[in-house]
């Protein structure tokens, strides 16, 4: 075992870990921050994507142990107290969702999207999503709500 | 996953000394690959070396005529690179169609070409290109590279410093992918350089091979129509769920004249 540390949502925090734990085990189970989900486990569902240090990875293909001294994003981290953040409203708003598991995903995977490019076209958002599995909706109304979000996050800049 | 010691050193000369003191010890790149098969409990190493502390493994360069990448430069900053997109544009648009935007963040050249799956995008973009692979104790050229499925001239613990591309005259890739894993079901990639053309084939074989008879018609006339009866035999090609080798040799006929196309 070996200690790590790292931010994530902006705390600093440190975690006890093996080198085979998984940087999404150690938010799930260490942190209790199960917002981040396990979808697949063979690193193609993209349930699990968070943001390390801006950048958008899958959290089940990462070790605990890669991830010490980088600055973590989860889907927990990104409202404001109440205030959802542009892109999780525009899932609600667009409904880019059924059942949900793979929204925080396609949620943390769809933000950095927007950063590189505020307004997505159709073809941009569903080749980002390559990487992102959901199974209930056909994609149809996540592909609006990114878009959405993306223009309302340049928005709000 | 069964469990492993983890070590992450500061040099190149710490990793391959861990790397040399337990053979059953692996080096991690990014680990897209590696990861997974963790999980899968295909592989069981004693002890997993992460190089992504090492300075200097990671970053790009062009001078004297070469693309020069860091063998831990993640195939995003390689699609993303203004100085690739510029001296060697064939080379971003195979990186930027690896995977998936996060395979992308996280993957490395020198892991892919390690590796050397057989359906990998990278190694078709060294062996057209005539690049050469900078280990910590020699160069090796990428025609003595590859060697067969998952198999390269890598001892065991040497570790890639960078891969310097040669900047060709024209070069570009056209991948058919697998829809369902975006490997390689056939990708081809082709350059015009000033000794010729050479053109590479991934995803169709065991590992990625040179196709000399198109380079030869390439050679005589960079273009698509050069290759107009110009055919890949079936025989030792992949057969699959995915595709029989026949159509396998028949995507390698359509993507090699793609590519020259876009190559213009």
């Amino acid at each position: 075992m070996a200690k790590i540390s790292l931010t994530v949502n902006g705390k600093k925090v440190s975690a006890e870990v093996e080198g085979r734990t998984l940087l999404v085990q150690v938010l799930r189970e260490k942190l209790g921050m199960t917002g981040t989900h396990v979808g697949c486990d063979t690193s193609q569902c993209g349930a699990c994507v968070v943001h390390v240090d801006g950048k958008s990875v899958k959290s089940c293909t990462m070790l605990a142990a890669q991830a010490d001294g980088t600055s973590v994003t989860t889907i927990e981290g990104l409202a404001n107290g109440n205030e959802l953040h542009p892109m999780q409203a525009a899932f609600k708003e667009h409904h880019g969702l059924q059942c949900g598991f793979c929204t925080p995903g396609m949620v943390m995977s769809a933000i950095e999207l927007a950063k590189r490019n505020s307004n997505p076209s159709e073809h941009d958002v569903r080749e980002w999503l390559e990487g992102n599995i959901c199974r209930c909706t056909g994609y149809h109304n996540i592909v609006k709500a990114v878009q959405a979000g993306a223009q309302a996050m340049a928005a709000a800049k | 996953m069964y469990d492993f010691a983890y070590h992450k050193p500061a040099t190149v000369a710490d990793a391959v000394k861990l790397l040399a003191a337990d053979g059953d010890a692996k080096a991690l790149a990014g680990g897209q690959t590696l990861i997974p098969t963790l999980k899968q409990r295909l592989a069981k190493p004693s002890a997993v070396v992460d190089l992504s502390a090492i300075k200097d493994l990671a970053g790009i360069a062009v001078a004297g005529g070469k693309v020069t990448i860091g063998a831990m430069t993640r195939h995003g900053d390689v699609a993303a690179s203004a100085d690739v997109k510029k001296a060697l544009p064939a080379l971003a648009a195979l990186a930027d169609g690896i995977g998936d935007p996060q395979v992308r963040n996280r993957g490395t050249i020198g892991g892919s070409i390690a590796n050397n799956d057989p359906a990998a995008d990278y190694p078709a973009a060294c062996l057209a290109l005539g690049a050469t692979i900078k280990t910590n104790s020699r160069e090796i050229p990428a025609d003595a590279f590859f060697l067969g499925m998952f198999e390269t001239a890598l001892k065991p613990g040497e570790i890639i410093l960078s891969v310097s591309f040669p900047i060709p005259e024209k070069a570009a890739y056209a991948k058919f992918g697998q829809p369902a894993s975006r490997y390689a079901l056939v990708g081809v990639m082709v350059a015009k350089t000033a000794s010729g053309a050479r053109v590479a084939v991934t995803g169709a074989a065991a590992a990625v091979f040179r196709w000399s008879e198109a380079e030869a018609a390439l050679s005589k006339s960079w273009n698509a129509a050069s290759l107009d009866g110009v055919k890949v035999s079936p025989d030792g090609l992949n057969s699959d769920i995915h595709a029989a080798a026949d159509y396998r040799a028949h995507l390698v006929g359509v993507m090699a004249k793609r590519a020259v196309t876009a190559a213009g």
